[in-house]
């Protein structure tokens, strides 16, 4: 195999699966090309690099990313309930129920996150006379990816064949008895990869919560380089953190999407 | 048993799958449905199954007319059997749940009972080994075997079986057509549609031809496939024995 071989792969991307020595290298230049790029920007500006004041802020940091991940689990919980709950509400027989269902998703999806935080918190909550900014916040965000879980649900709800259905008529099932042994394990499995997906998103989106003075990992970042004015000393470590979190989740949707394939 | 079809119609829109079809049938063990595509034979047997409901007309079945209400029908079809052509088994089950889980779920029985039935069924079929895989991992012949017994496990009045072969290979059909005989043999009645006019005759006691939404032709199997009286008859028999 020549040098140059080593770059290249076929369009079928199990090929490279057996060349770890060419996976490997391609992937350090990668890496590389990018850290280049991201070095000679820096030099450019000249930057100031001081991360002994950001360090000093650690456990900061540490609150702060071990808060989003508290925040994340708990609206994911609760947006899953809300997410299965409209599905199931765009399938009801009583209509208005499923105008409801319809109205919700649509306004939550075509709306920014942003928008919705000062919304539900400064109208809804505050009517509501709920106090606790942290059940604010995993209410906004479980409501808010509630509706792309609902989405994703009902792709898999209508992916289940015709023929599926047909047979659990032909066997004499119930509407429940065909939902709960037919459509919802093939649905759920069906959607894995998108809800894996969603769940990165779900992670990410929740900085958005720091506006409303959440000190979750994102706002406590702000706090940092507001006291020590280091600015990419404060959002380095962010980013990380977050990728930290993301990264397993995407590599498990990838996984999760390849087995499927070749169950099928 | 005794079928009564009295001018039924199905229409799927614009399309008349049935166009007021009448078809007597005073006693019959084994009735096979054939003629050509999209003439109207699988749209009967969904009917006579129950899994769909005629657009007018009536069909009674040993005298009793099938409900056209939801929850009456479900009865109906709880006393009969399906077999589909593309099996249409479960795909996340293994073998013996896709058996077992409507003898639990539907018929009352306990999960050993349930489980212990549909391991029998599997020794019938000769798929003890495959108890365990799932559709994905079985041929089309064992596939299509799995939901023969699927169907039988709660010993249903009548097994209605929508053209068993026709999505599988010569050795796969023989395998199925043999695993259809001995429920023959095992004295259950049968309504097939199929386009396999050697088993037809020599396997069902009564065939009905069926075409373009009408019935061509109904009698004893070996007289209506050797010696057909109707034009229509003969053109389609015809067909089957050139090539």
């Amino acid at each position: 195999m020549s040098f140059v071989s080593l770059f290249f792969g076929s369009s079928d991307a199990s090929e490279t699966e057996s060349r770890p020595l060419s996976r490997w290298v391609s992937f350090g230049g990668a890496i590389l090309f990018l850290s280049l790029v991201l070095y000679a920007s820096f030099s450019a500006l000249e930057y100031q690099w001081n991360w002994e004041s950001a360090l000093r802020y650690k456990k900061k940091f540490a609150d702060g990313w071990i808060a989003t991940l508290w925040i994340s689990a708990l609206s994911l919980f609760f947006a899953f309930l809300i997410g299965s709950l409209a599905t199931l509400c765009s399938r009801a027989r009583f209509l208005p129920v499923r105008y409801l269902s319809m109205i919700y998703v649509e306004l939550t999806r075509g709306t920014p996150l942003l928008v919705q935080i000062f919304f539900f918190f400064y109208v809804v909550a505050d009517a509501a006379g709920i106090q606790n900014r942290y059940v604010v916040g995993i209410a906004i965000m479980a409501i808010f990816s509630g509706a792309y879980i609902s989405e994703i649900l009902r792709a898999g709800v209508e992916g289940v064949g015709k023929s599926q259905l047909l047979s659990a008529k032909a066997i004499g099932f119930t509407e429940y008895q065909t939902f709960r042994y037919v459509i919802a394990p093939q649905a759920l499995r069906s959607s894995l990869p998108a809800l894996a997906g969603q769940t990165a998103n779900l992670i990410k989106d929740s900085s958005l919560l720091s506006v409303i003075a959440i000190s979750e990992f994102t706002l406590n970042a702000q706090e940092v380089n507001a006291i020590t004015y280091s600015s990419f000393e404060s959002f380095f470590p962010l980013a990380i953190g977050y990728l930290i979190l993301t990264l397993p989740i995407m590599r498990l949707s990838r996984s999760i999407e390849n087995r499927l394939r070749f169950e099928t | 048993m005794k079928l009564e079809l009295e001018s039924v119609v199905k229409t799927y829109g614009t399309q008349r799958a049935l166009d007021s079809l009448d078809l007597i049938i005073e006693d019959t063990m084994c009735l096979a449905l054939i003629g050509p595509s999209g003439g109207g034979k699988s749209t009967t047997l969904r009917l006579l199954a129950g899994l769909e409901s005629p657009t007018s007309g009536t069909i009674r079945i040993d005298g009793n007319e099938i409900a056209h209400e939801d929850w009456q029908l479900r009865e109906y079809r709880q006393r009969v059997g399906v077999v589909f052509q593309a099996y249409n088994l479960f795909p996340h089950f293994d073998a013996i749940t896709n058996i077992a889980l409507p003898l639990e779920k539907v018929h009352g029985y306990s999960r050993g009972k349930s489980l212990e039935k549909a391991g029998m069924l599997l020794d019938q079929f000769q798929l003890t080994d495959h108890r365990f895989k799932k559709p994905a991992e079985l041929s089309g012949g064992q596939n299509q075997r799995v939901a023969i017994a699927r169907a039988i496990a709660p010993d249903p009045d009548i097994v209605f079986l929508d053209e068993p072969t026709s999505a599988l290979d010569p050795e796969m059909t023989a395998e199925v057509l043999e695993a259809i005989e001995t429920l023959i043999e095992s004295k259950n009645k049968l309504v097939i549609a199929t386009h396999q006019m050697g088993f037809a005759k020599h396997a069902a006691d009564t065939v009905a031809i069926i075409a373009e939404g009408k019935l061509v032709e109904v009698g004893n199997s070996s007289q209506v496939i050797d010696s057909p009286r109707t034009a229509r008859a003969q053109k389609f028999l015809k067909a089957y024995l050139k090539f």
